[in-house]
């Protein structure tokens, strides 16, 4: 990696600090990923991507802030990334995966805090998030009260907009939507001093389309058996769809595809086809928040989908086709951010039709649940998709946990009872 | 043809031989170093099969075992070789505690843990035994003795212990407190228990089931007979040993 220390610290970065999570993460990096077996040869480009994790990408954001762009940050598959590319600036999923930053954001927020919310807010506050010190301003979402309230006190450390998202899927609620899609616009066409016309949006929205496209035929590779990629491995991408380049990380995982494709035409695989296939549900796994796959894939299971903020949430709705004028468009943009079926809906039942389909789909043995401690709408959703589950006799497993280390061994003990439950 | 079976808990290590029955067993504390205590343990023996459970399974597995499984699989092939007919199988632990349901044919359909907290496992009674300056064995039969109750509110390890002592201050009799404790931590195993839907017959294992007054309220509380075997502690190997003469 090339010298960014002058950029770190023109950003404002806790440089001390920086050093030690940087320095933690190409060992962790190596452990979890690169001793994977058969990894498909598109990974490299990923891995080089994580290299430059606090580099490259920032230096690109800087040189377009240098050439009179914005840089915008986000934490939601809510905020529509093509209104912003629109804008002609950038859109970043901000860091948010980590227990390093948690530590920090304790010293403020309650500690009975989700561990995102948490780790989002540390980064801000030590200083130790480059994106975030980049950013121009972040986009806030109300999908939960914690995330709700803690967008008030980040205000205090860092320009913040946010968004209303309803709580319902009524007429109602696509009406409040649609009006902040427009109060988005607004903002953002204040902040660049761009007007978003038609043709701009049409141009951002093809570019994310082909993103989410891209990602969808990496998530239908993962339905053979052999599965082509490892569930890190696919996470990974997915993670790095957020803050990448939008077209070259198309271009990226285009390729990827074309040569898991053929893996599955020639019938290879990263794991043997008896290796028990888990998908995974619930709350969004921020980079490097790698956790609960790779307890899985250590103990012999594969991941072979994420129903789920960094994965099928993230992709699967698409825009529906429309008459191109800016109302039209806004509004077919409005109808897919409100096909993600978040928890933080109410009812949701759509989720757990999504879940039943991935589990037939996808030739799943077992689902694994995932909530992050204090997530209180995917912990109280885990019982209806259990129960629904049941029915058709597939078993799942809730895994309730934080950022933190401490409980792997427990995790571990329950993968490995779950794996023997439902191996065939 | 002897086989053996090694559960590594957080507290004790269990060996047990197994040839056409059950044939010897052994329990020791855990201890700081258990990979070195289990070799200690099998310094000169060799078995046809070697099978580890219990938190030190992996490890085992790098150094001695032949196979690593889970303590809820352990458990449930040990209960089912005691007693064929169980359907649930509830192991209260050193550091942590499960249930599991089991299928007719006695392979496991559901099971819950606690997660990381210390409420409902051995871990709380010995520290509770502590605070009331009893032995842990003492601890169950004290409770038994008692007249009437003193509810216990906390359930965390830390905070109940704070309570006791001051439960204590205020003059309450240790046996009633001894009691209190008891329900609390026996109304949490419960409502685990219920999460899995537990069926007769419910054999309750593990260190945590020498204790007569846990055995007693968790049997209230689920409105189920539980069978305790005669060595619950043992359970676990015994599964190992199995499954090690199974393979």
């Amino acid at each position: 990696m090339a010298d960014y220390r002058s950029m770190w610290a023109e950003l404002g970065l806790d440089l001390e600090k920086h050093d030690i999570l940087l320095g933690a993460l190409p060992g962790m990096y190596e452990g979890i990923f690169l001793t994977q077996d058969n990894r498909p040869e598109g990974m490299a480009y990923f891995d080089f991507v994580i290299g430059e994790i606090h580099g490259l990408r920032v230096k690109e954001l800087m040189d377009h802030k240098a050439s009179g762009g914005k840089v915008v940050g986000l934490f939601c598959v809510f905020v529509p990334e093509d209104l912003i590319l629109a804008a002609g600036a950038i859109p970043v999923g901000l860091c948010a995966g980590t227990q390093f930053s948690v530590p920090d954001a304790e010293e403020v927020l309650p500690r009975n805090t989700c561990a995102l919310i948490k780790s989002s807010f540390g980064f801000k506050v030590g200083r130790t998030c480059p994106y975030v010190q980049a950013s121009d301003f972040v986009i806030g979402e109300t999908t939960c009260d914690g995330k709700k309230k803690m967008y008030e006190l980040l205000g205090q450390y860092h320009p913040t907009y946010v968004m209303e998202v309803p709580q319902k899927k009524t007429p109602l609620g696509r009406e409040l939507f649609l009006e902040e899609l427009r109060g988005l616009k607004a903002k953002l066409e204040e902040e660049t001093g761009v007007t978003i016309t038609a043709e701009r949006l049409a141009e951002a929205t093809a570019l994310v389309e082909a993103k989410r496209a891209a990602l969808r035929r990496l998530h239908n590779a993962r339905r053979a058996r052999p599965v082509p990629i490892s569930g890190l491995d696919a996470l990974l991408v997915t993670q790095v769809a957020f803050y990448d380049d939008v077209v070259r990380f198309t271009e990226k995982v285009s390729a990827l595809c074309d040569e898991l494709e053929g893996r599955v035409a020639r019938g290879e695989g990263v794991a043997p086809a008896a290796a028990p296939r888990i998908l995974v549900s619930g709350s969004p796994m921020a980079v490097p928040n790698w956790k609960l796959h790779r307890i899985l894939e250590d103990s012999g299971a594969v991941v072979v989908g994420e129903e789920s903020c960094t994965g099928t949430r993230y992709f699967t709705p698409a825009v529906a086709k429309n008459d191109g004028t800016l109302a039209g468009q806004l509004a077919a943009i409005a109808d897919r951010q409100l096909e993600t079926h978040c928890a933080c809906f109410t009812p949701n039942d759509e989720r757990i039709d999504d879940v039943l389909t991935l589990a037939e789909g996808w030739d799943v043995d077992g689902v694994v649940h995932y909530s992050l401690q204090f997530c209180h709408t995917f912990a109280n959703e885990a019982v209806k998709v259990e129960k629904a589950l049941a029915i058709r006799g597939v078993p799942l497993l809730r895994i309730e946990t934080d950022y933190s280390d401490e409980d792997m061994g427990q995790i571990r003990n329950r993968v490995d009872a779950f794996l023997e439950m439902v191996r065939r | 043809m002897t086989y053996a079976g090694l559960d590594i808990g957080s507290r004790t290590i269990v060996l047990v031989e197994f040839d056409e029955g059950l044939k010897d067993y052994a329990i020791l504390d855990t201890g700081p170093n258990p990979i070195q205590r289990c070799q200690q343990l099998l310094d000169g023996k060799t078995y046809r099969g070697l099978v580890a459970t219990g938190y030190g399974r992996h490890l085992a597995a790098t150094a001695f075992a032949h196979e690593a499984i889970s303590e809820i699989k352990a458990y449930a092939v040990g209960a089912r070789y005691l007693y064929p007919d169980c359907r649930t199988v509830i192991d209260v632990g050193g550091q942590d505690c499960k249930a599991a349901l089991l299928s007719e044919d006695g392979n496991v359909r559901k099971f819950e843990m606690n997660d990381r907290c210390a409420a409902g496992t051995g871990r709380f009674l010995e520290v509770m035994a502590r605070a009331l300056e009893l032995s842990i064995g003492e601890l169950g039969d004290h409770a038994l003795s008692a007249t009437r109750m003193t509810p216990v509110n906390s359930l965390c390890t830390v905070f109940a212990e704070s309570e006791v002592v001051s439960l204590i201050a205020r003059g309450e009799d240790s046996r009633t407190i001894a009691l209190g404790l008891h329900d609390a931590i026996a109304t949490r195993i419960a409502g685990m228990v219920r999460r899995v839907g537990p069926r007769e017959r419910v054999v309750f294992a593990g260190g945590g089931a020498l204790n007569a007054c846990l055995g007693r309220l968790l049997s209230q509380k689920i409105g189920l007979e539980l069978t305790v075997p005669e060595q619950p502690q043992i359970v676990g190997a015994l599964g190992a040993a199995l499954v090690a003469r199974a393979r």
